[in-house]
């Protein structure tokens, strides 16, 4: 039964590590170090470009992407915005189907004896092998790289959110049983609030993901997207233009993942680490 | 609050045929009577299997076979019991009125919110009903549990530690408060704390011998809740202690 959880856990510790749990006193102290280091990550890169006397081609000055980002802005803000909704669609569809799955394999116990082993073989397929696949069934349009970034999302979003509803504190179960509450209802109104930190964790992960999905989409077959243009400008030697797009792809990244990470925190004020804080027992 | 408490809680009568976990037998075959309307408190050394008795009452374990738990009014037990824990139990995404009317959200019913209000009021809480159980202390949240078990409004109440997660003081409050507001119901209550028993109980039992079986111990003559510092609790409470650690001897 611990498949799934053990699959998701290696798979979470493989990811780019996430700041999952920040203790950051001041926001703003945070974005001045954040400032600090960026400054300083673009300085040695320049020094670096300078020192090595790179072609432009090859790596271009940190000036030079600056001008492509600013001459080009419009042909990025388009193909921005078409991978933004490959994202975010990829990131709602993930999350609708992974948290479908999970709460069917909690409810019918015939559908976590057929349906999770398929599940944790599915997990043994490259998702970037299908790739092709994807885009020959579905075309160069953004409907191959939704349906990309929603396989890529749904099992971390499934797996953290099945293993959120069968490790339900016991001790509410017993409450709810000796309360004389129906399966469904302690499924729908004990398990399922309880879980919903772990499906927050997931869809954590799932932002991290999406992105890497919906590019990995646009490279093997597109016409339109960030990872269209990035190939594009790579194909024609336009090394500035390609770290504009990578820029804007990783500034969008970001935003995805401190937006989502802001949101959560308010509609699910009973994080982990806030219970175990209720659980002191001084009066 | 009188129409709160049942007029006359029926007793309950169980009989164990004997209970091994593990293939190791913890509890002997017994029978034992809760009369109506007192509470009785089960005492006994760790493990001896008074929480595990407790919940083969409360429905949470399956009792062994030949297992006889039985109201004395005829009626059923299961769906006329409350369970109270040693933790408090609170859902931290719901607010102090929402954990208090649990038990009729869970079975789809309509929630008596003006007895809700009143409990909370009973037990201290009143203002409070919107707060979050992490915006509580302990003592608040254990009063709180203690508020949704009276809600249940149900002639036997199951009680398994329910205050030995609280601090000393907020304790000896906790236990004048419950003994007040679970008046007139059949009350099981486990503990380790023999003050506790002294204070609350109307018959005490101390689980003692391998497998362990109950054994009476004398009580004051005062009704309970008892006051703790009452001469006659006080040595009931250190006879029941040696008690206590003769049956943890018994048991080493």
């Amino acid at each position: 039964m611990s498949g799934l959880a053990e699959a998701a856990a290696s798979r979470r510790a493989g990811a780019a590590p996430l700041p999952a749990r920040r203790a950051w006193p001041r926001p703003a102290a945070a974005a001045a170090r954040a400032l600090v280091s960026g400054i300083g990550l673009i300085a040695l890169w320049w020094l670096f470009v300078w020192a090595t006397d790179q072609p432009h081609f090859i790596l271009p000055s940190p000036a030079r992407v600056a001008t492509a980002l600013v001459d080009r802005w419009d042909i990025i803000l388009g193909h921005a915005w078409i991978t933004l909704q490959e994202i975010l669609l990829g990131l709602v569809l993930g999350t609708v189907l992974g948290a479908a799955v999970a709460l069917l394999l909690m409810a019918f116990p015939p559908a976590r004896r057929w349906l999770l082993p398929v599940l944790l073989a599915s997990q043994a397929v490259p998702v970037f092998a299908i790739a092709p696949l994807l885009t020959l069934w579905m075309g160069f349009g953004m409907a191959s790289k939704i349906a990309m970034a929603t396989i890529i999302i749904f099992f971390p979003v499934a797996s953290a959110f099945y293993d959120g509803l069968r490790r339900t504190e016991p001790g509410w179960l017993d409450l709810a049983a000796a309360m004389g509450a129906p399966r469904r209802a302690v499924l729908l109104r004990i398990r399922l609030p309880a879980a919903l930190p772990a499906l927050a964790s997931g869809l954590r992960v799932a932002a991290a993901f999406a992105p890497i999905g919906a590019v990995v989409g646009e490279w093997v077959g597109a016409s339109a997207g960030l990872g269209y243009l990035m190939l594009h400008a790579n194909g024609r030697s336009q090394t500035d233009l390609m770290f504009a797009a990578l820029f804007v792809l990783a500034a969008m990244a970001l935003a995805l993942w401190f937006a989502l990470d802001a949101l959560l925190r308010a509609v699910l004020p009973w994080q982990p680490d806030r219970i175990s804080e209720g659980e002191t027992t001084t009066p | 609050m009188d129409r709160d408490r049942p007029p006359s809680s029926p007793g309950l009568s169980l009989r164990v045929p004997g209970f091994a976990f593990a293939g190791v037998p913890v509890l002997g075959g017994f029978a034992l009577e809760l009369r109506g309307g007192e509470t009785t408190a089960l005492l006994g050394p760790s493990g001896s299997g008074k929480s595990t008795l407790l919940r083969m009452v409360a429905g949470l374990l399956p009792a062994p076979e030949g297992t006889r738990i039985a109201a004395s009014d005829g009626g059923p037990v299961a769906g006329r019991l409350a369970w109270m824990a040693q933790q408090d139990l609170l859902l931290p995404w719901l607010d102090l009125i929402g954990n208090v009317m649990l038990g009729a959200r869970l079975r789809g019913e309509a929630p008596d919110r003006a007895r809700a209000l009143r409990l909370i009021e009973a037990v201290g809480l009143a203002g409070r009903e919107r707060a979050r159980p992490t915006e509580l202390s302990g003592g608040m949240r254990q009063r709180a549990a203690l508020a949704r078990t009276l809600m249940e409004d149900r002639p036997f109440v199951l009680m398994d530690e329910p205050f030995s997660a609280v601090d000393a003081p907020t304790r000896h409050r906790l236990q004048g408060l419950a003994a007040r507001l679970l008046a007139g119901r059949t009350v099981l209550l486990v503990t380790h704390e023999p003050l506790e028993a002294m204070r609350l109980a109307h018959r005490v039992l101390v689980l003692r011998g391998t497998p362990a079986v109950p054994v009476e111990v004398a009580v004051p003559a005062a009704t309970p809740p008892r006051e703790a510092h009452d001469v006659a609790v006080l040595s009931a409470q250190a006879a029941l202690l040696e008690s206590l650690a003769e049956a943890t001897a018994e048991a080493a």
